[in-house]
């Protein structure tokens, strides 16, 4: 009975178009919106997951997310240090300063000032230049696409092109004077700023004076240590917040769920899609049902059982389902592959995928429950009926 | 051994009422009637009159108010809708006066069909759907579409699909009555050659008088009644 059922469903072209396209374009508004979202997450704590070579991020205990940063005294580094299982503490600074440009210009950037001595915290890749370069005097190491971007010098005559920053070109960041060494890739920031790396050292004297500029100090485990059990130890022992890189991603993340309209706004979308699919198809679904309710009694008056009819509609509901899925999730990848290496964010994470697979199978269910109600309930008398 | 007039169906005071909202209709008053297991019955009478609600209620797809109505032994007031489902796969044959072909199908996947719902494996359900296919005269359509086949061939393709599964019961509403009268008369000469066998009992709803001579016997309704049976002398 299964191909009859299938035959079915195809015979009827139009309303097989219309249930496909229904949770195509849930799957994809779907898929489409929560890895856009997910890629906008990602990027409010790009600047955690680029310092992979730290377990651990110890900072001030009112500390909500990554950019808001409560400088803390250098001293406490000496006491992280002193804890049991840390293998190594480095301090960092990071911060908004002002980048004045040959043109006049202001440009706002996030400053890294990382370990004078082991230059841990560097950038995690460099296209140009070396990390050991950070070790000249003035040295900053400029991100990539700042450099090509809103770092970029003004063109050399009037309506030429901008020019990037180059190895070698200076600016002056708070009035201070500095030299760019090299040119590094970071994960793209949710403010997207150019990011600028320095030595600790060196970023706090371009950062304005307060009595206090040591914004994380930066611990790794030793080896065998379990970075969870290291925080609580770190806190029992300085009284400050320790979190390990993945607890500091997610309180970063849940800030700017709870503190943005970000969330809502995707969250709409989703349900938007949700809805907008789920009326398309189901509609559509249950009115090919219906156009074929003479069929359906045929078959029952020839002895289909219900569970024969119930097979055959939830056979018709999961084939459309899959081809919806299937062509929706296919769309969202290429949307994904479009934007790659745009402005834009996107991630389909295998979670994205299971979440739009669930929608599109609630779809079809509820679809496939209304036809199902009507046809089981059909009177197979009606066969007769001209 | 099967004896020759063995009851097929045994109608005793069925009555069936329809009520939609304040109208009732009494479409069945009280049916009195035997079909025998190997005849032609013809049912025949003004629209109306209740023909469709009797041979619906004989074939188990629709449940009389009161009365009862056995079927070669059964009594489909006993069993459960799924039994009587079941039964109806395994023991009926059903010809439309709207074909009620499956639009998607082609010719030989319609005639498959009851074997289908009766379980028997794809591939050999279609090879004896052509077989009957054959048997109507219709052995070079069995891919066909029913858009692409005529009035005529239509109906005798679900004549081939109400034969497939050998049924002992064939009821069929007013299967002329969609053609002209030159198909109408080759679909029931085709019925009369096919599908009347021993122990198999035919019961056809028409109103069309011209085709009543192929009947053993001719019921005449009128307003949910039985008024006459005539046995016919010379069958064609
Ligand atoms: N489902 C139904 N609901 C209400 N009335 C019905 C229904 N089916 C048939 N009737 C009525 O019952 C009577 C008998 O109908 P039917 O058995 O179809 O007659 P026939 O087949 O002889 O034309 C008619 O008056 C018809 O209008
Ligand atoms: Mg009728």
């Amino acid at each position: 009975m299964n191909f009859i059922a299938l035959k079915m469903l195809m015979g009827d072209r139009a309303k097989y178009i219309g249930i496909i396209i229904g949770l195509t374009f849930a799957s994809l508004l779907i898929t489409q919106q929560a890895s856009v979202f997910v890629g906008l997450m990602t990027r409010t704590f790009g600047a955690i997951s680029d310092l992979g070579q730290a377990d651990v991020w110890v900072m001030d205990p009112k500390v909500q997310f990554v950019d808001d940063v409560k400088p803390l005294s250098d001293t406490r580094l000496f006491l992280v240090r002193g804890v049991e299982g840390v293998q190594w503490a480095v301090p960092l600074y990071k911060g908004l300063l002002k980048a004045r440009l040959e043109n006049g210009n202001f440009q706002t950037c996030i400053v890294f000032g990382i370990d004078d001595a082991t230059l841990m915290g560097g950038p995690p890749q460099m296209f140009e230049g070396k990390l050991e370069d950070l070790r000249r005097s003035e040295a900053v190491i400029v991100d990539l696409n700042g450099a090509r971007t809103k770092l970029a010098r003004p063109p050399l005559e009037p309506g030429g092109a901008s020019r990037p920053l180059e190895i070698g070109d200076s600016l002056e960041l708070n009035d201070h004077r500095a030299v760019v060494v090299g040119l590094c890739g970071v994960t793209r920031t949710f403010q997207s700023q150019p990011t600028i790396y320095t030595t600790y050292s060196r970023a706090t004297q371009f950062a304005p004076r307060e009595r206090r500029l040591l914004s994380f100090i930066l611990v790794k485990a030793k080896a065998g240590e379990d970075p969870a059990a290291l925080c609580r130890r770190i806190h029992g022992q300085t009284g400050l917040l320790a979190q390990t890189s993945t607890e500091f991603q997610w309180t970063t993340v849940k800030y700017f769920m709870k503190y943005t309209g970000i969330p809502i706004n995707f969250g709409i979308a989703v349900l938007l899609g949700f809805l907008v699919g789920t009326v398309i198809a189901g509609q559509t679904f249950y009115n090919f049902t219906l156009d074929n309710i003479r069929q359906f009694g045929a078959l029952k008056a020839m002895g289909a059982s219900n569970a024969t009819l119930l097979r055959m509609i939830l056979l018709q509901a999961l084939l459309s389902g899959g081809i919806g899925y299937g062509l929706g999730v296919g769309l969202a990848s290429l949307f994904g592959r479009v934007v790659r290496g745009t402005e834009l964010a996107f991630r389909m994470m295998p979670q994205i995928l299971m979440i739009s697979g669930a929608a599109v199978l609630f779809i079809c269910m509820l679809s496939a429950v209304l036809s199902i109600r009507k046809v089981m309930k059909l009177e197979p008398a009606i066969v007769f009926k001209s | 051994m099967q004896v020759a007039h063995e009851l097929a169906v045994s109608c005793r005071g069925v009555t069936k009422t329809y009520v939609s909202g304040s109208t009732r209709t009494e479409a069945l008053r009280g049916i009195d009637l035997d079909v025998l297991s190997s005849e032609l019955l013809m049912l025949v009478g003004p629209s109306g009159c209740g023909k469709t609600t009797l041979i619906s209620v004989i074939a188990g797809i629709l449940d009389q108010d009161a009365g009862t109505s056995i079927v070669f032994g059964r009594d489909f007031k006993s069993m459960s809708q799924r039994q009587k489902t079941a039964w109806r796969g395994a023991h009926v044959g059903f010809v439309f006066q709207a074909f009620n072909l499956l639009p998607a199908l082609n010719a030989r996947e319609n005639v498959a069909v009851p074997l289908l719902i009766l379980g028997t494996p794809r591939r050999e359900a279609l090879e004896r759907a052509q077989a009957v296919l054959a048997d109507v005269g219709l052995s070079d359509r069995g891919g066909s579409l029913p858009a692409e086949l005529s009035g005529g061939q239509q109906q005798r393709v679900a004549i081939a699909r109400a034969l497939v599964h050998s049924p002992r019961l064939i009821v069929c509403d007013e299967p002329t009555s969609s053609l002209d009268a030159e198909t109408g008369k080759t679909v029931i000469e085709l019925l009369k050659e096919t599908a009347v066998a021993p122990n198999r009992a035919l019961v056809i709803v028409t109103h069309d008088s011209r085709i009543f001579s192929y009947a053993d016997r001719v019921a005449r309704m009128d307003d949910g009644r039985i008024t006459r049976i005539e046995t016919q002398r010379t069958a064609p």
